[in-house]
């Protein structure tokens, strides 16, 4: 099937403007998405193409972004409310946690929330701490929330379309450092693909180690499983793709191959994925274990502005090789 | 209020001067990749409103503000070096070359930092300000806001809590037109950004032309009287940004219209000309001293990038971890340290 090369902004956008014209309540809103075309150039055009109707710019505030768009999907609407970036939506946590994720809970069922939060995610380029965070695991803490976060264009594609046709509150987190990666997309591909919520997928096999990761730090895993191919390490890399739910099956199938496992995320590591998987692990598949399970996570502080240091504190696929070195 | 005297007129001249010399120069240098980053907020356009309004403090009375900080940290009297040191994210750096452009501050100028979370600084003001009062001390804290901030939930939690707590804040809203490339009047429903706060209950001093040194130092006297004797006071200062909202977003501001506006703005509202008319018109023996102060920022800029280019990156695990608490440490040997430099 002839492909082509897509960043995965232009995929995002694709996604989000046919299920505009598929759906007519999908409507965007948030800060600069409307006349400044998009702080990150997501919804260019769509202004001119939908009209301020249903391309809303919002003033800064991201507890009404929150709220609004909860309001907006109970009673009937189907919103994709953008966050300009992650960092912002600490602002609305409360919205997403407490009404996004439980007024379906709280009624029994009496509303759906069929909302989609997007926001822009991660870390580098200097943007300083507070703009620094990849802060996914916090989202994914939320039963009755849904988490998404692609590394690549056309999981970006079938995973925001999900998403939106998906009855459920959706944060879909968009890595600022993918925007511009091309990734091959089919020609013909079909509008109605969608990559179920909660699916994970194998983007390398191998049989000597499982690398878990989603979003960029997918991007490390292949990079680091490259490297190690050199000396003859096969390694496996597990896009899970989901936050929430977690598609642990496809983890433990390869674990059971593989015995053993490096965690790859650009988040945090105390509390974080890393965490999660590790614990799931040891619970489910001790059996199976050869060797402590590693985790390569972003440096336990805050990001600073200088640029070394800066590095220094994100992983990359070096360290992801070093960690799998040290428990072959 | 005293009518500003020559030598404070001269002196705000160099200020605005330096300011003006200090932010194109980072413009040059971060085109020529000499400061990198994605985040680099410029306060040419405003530079009357930060001078002619911190005149009217005292020594022992406080400053915070939003990223568009460097002008502010000028005008407090912070080193140009540090400051650009600080852009350069260098060790020299006013924050160790941690906090970057949108994070400078001064403990020795009460300059309690530039942040980068609109409207997170606020409340942070309110704090502040809850010290001098808590102390019974009348020294008030001047804290500047975007007019896109104000439709930020921190702004009204916080003006409120101001207001029922008798703060001496002086709260001033830079209303530059935009928040980025949205409009006042497509975000707020009240475009007189000042009475907001008159919501409140807080006393206005109303709309001032922030491009008139004079006018802003006027009224901003009269709000930080107030406030040091009752409480919580709000400006609207109304104002332009000459280098769009910041470094990377700048093709809105090329649109036709905005530059257009913007033109319009630097022909007939130029903050440095206007002053600079002000004093020719009343004084005829200063040729000398503006040329001078024009020839000193010139020079204090070229000496301070010099500074920052020869000074060292932070560099190792030891930098990076530093002050994430008081003692280091404790973040020193988490178990989750992985990666290069760690014994
Ligand atoms: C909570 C939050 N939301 C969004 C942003 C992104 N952002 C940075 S500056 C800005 C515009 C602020 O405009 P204004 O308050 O008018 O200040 P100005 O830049 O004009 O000085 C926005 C939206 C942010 N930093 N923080
Ligand atoms: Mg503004």
């Amino acid at each position: 099937m002839a492909a082509r090369n897509v960043a995965m902004r232009e995929a995002i956008r694709r996604a989000l403007r046919e299920e505009m014209h598929r759906d007519e309540n999908v409507f965007v809103m948030g800060e600069e998405v409307a006349y400044w075309q998009g702080t990150h150039r997501v919804t260019r055009g769509f202004l001119e193409e939908f009209g301020e109707r249903r391309v809303r710019d919002t003033p800064i505030s991201e507890m009404a972004i929150g709220g609004v768009a909860v309001g907006a999907a109970m009673a009937g609407l189907r919103p994709v409310a953008e966050f300009m970036t992650i960092n912002f939506a600490f602002l609305a946590l409360d919205a997403i946690a407490n009404h996004a994720a439980k007024v379906r809970y709280f009624f029994d069922g009496m509303f759906t929330v069929p909302l989609v939060y997007r926001a822009a995610s991660g870390w580098g380029n200097q943007a300083t701490a507070s703009h620094s965070h990849a802060p996914e695991p916090i989202f994914a803490h939320f039963p009755g929330l849904y988490v998404g976060c692609p590394s690549n264009s056309l999981d970006a594609y079938g995973m925001l379309k999900a998403s939106i046709r998906d009855d459920n509150p959706v944060l879909f987190t968009e890595s600022i450092a993918l925007y511009p990666k091309p990734s091959p997309m089919p020609d013909d591909l079909d509008e109605d693909y969608l990559i179920p919520i909660g699916k994970g997928d194998i983007k390398r096999e191998g049989g000597d180690v499982t690398l878990v990761a989603y979003a960029r730090g997918v991007d490390w895993a292949l990079q680091a499983a490259r490297a190690l191919a050199r000396d003859g390490v096969e390694a496996e890399v597990v896009d899970l793709r989901w936050l929430r739910p977690l598609d642990m099956a496809l983890v433990y199938e390869s674990f059971k191959k593989t015995n053993r496992c490096v965690i790859v995320e650009e988040s945090l590591p105390m509390y974080s994925f890393g965490s999660e998987i590790a614990a799931l692990l040891q619970e489910n598949m001790f059996d199976y274990m050869d060797a402590p399970i590693k985790r390569v996570a972003a440096e336990d502080a805050p990001l600073p502005y200088s640029k070394d240091i800066e590095l220094l504190a994100l992983p990359d696929a070096q360290k992801v090789v070093n960690a799998v070195k040290e428990i072959l | 209020m005293a009518a500003p005297t020559k030598a404070m007129l001269l002196d705000w001249y160099r200020q605005m001067v330096l300011i003006r010399e200090f932010e194109e120069t980072c413009h040059r240098l971060y085109e020529e990749k000499r400061i990198t980053g994605v985040y680099l907020h410029l306060y040419s356009g405003h530079e009357a409103s930060g001078v002619g309004s911190m005149a009217a403090l005292r020594k022992s009375d406080h400053v915070i503000t939003a990223y568009r900080d460097h002008g502010i940290a000028l005008i407090l009297g912070m080193d140009p070096k540090a400051v650009m040191a600080e852009m350069m994210g260098k060790k020299t750096g006013s924050s160790g070359g941690k906090g970057g452009s949108m994070h400078l501050a001064s403990k020795d100028h009460n300059f309690w930092g530039g942040y980068a979370i609109v409207g997170g600084h606020l409340p942070l003001a309110a704090g502040i300000a809850l010290e001098a009062r808590y102390h019974g001390k009348d020294d008030v804290t001047m804290t500047y806001v975007g007019d896109g901030a104000t439709n930020n939930g921190y702004f009204h939690e916080s003006l409120n809590m101001s207001a029922i707590w008798d703060l001496p804040v002086v709260w001033i809203i830079e209303n530059n037109g935009y928040a980025m490339g949205t409009e006042v009047d497509r975000a707020s429903g009240q475009v007189e950004l000042h009475r907001k706060a008159e919501a409140y209950g807080i006393k206005s001093f109303g709309r001032v032309d922030a491009q008139n040194a004079l006018e802003v130092y006027a009224v901003a006297s009269k709000a930080v009287d107030y406030a040091r004797a009752n409480g919580p006071a709000v400006i609207e200062h109304v104002t332009y940004r000459y280098r769009g909202h910041g470094v990377s977003d700048k093709q809105y501001d090329a649109r036709e219209d905005m530059s257009a506006e913007l033109k319009e703005w630097m022909a007939t509202r130029e903050p440095i000309v206007i002053l600079r008319d002000c004093i020719e018109s009343q004084y005829n023996d200063v040729a000398d001293t503006l040329a001078g102060h024009e020839a000193d920022a010139k020079r204090i800029v070229a000496e301070a990038v010099t500074f920052a280019e020869a000074s060292e990156l932070p560099s190792g695990y030891e930098d990076l971890m530093r002050n994430t608490y008081v003692s280091s440490e404790r973040v020193h040997k988490t178990a989750h340290t992985i990666g290069a430099g760690i014994d």
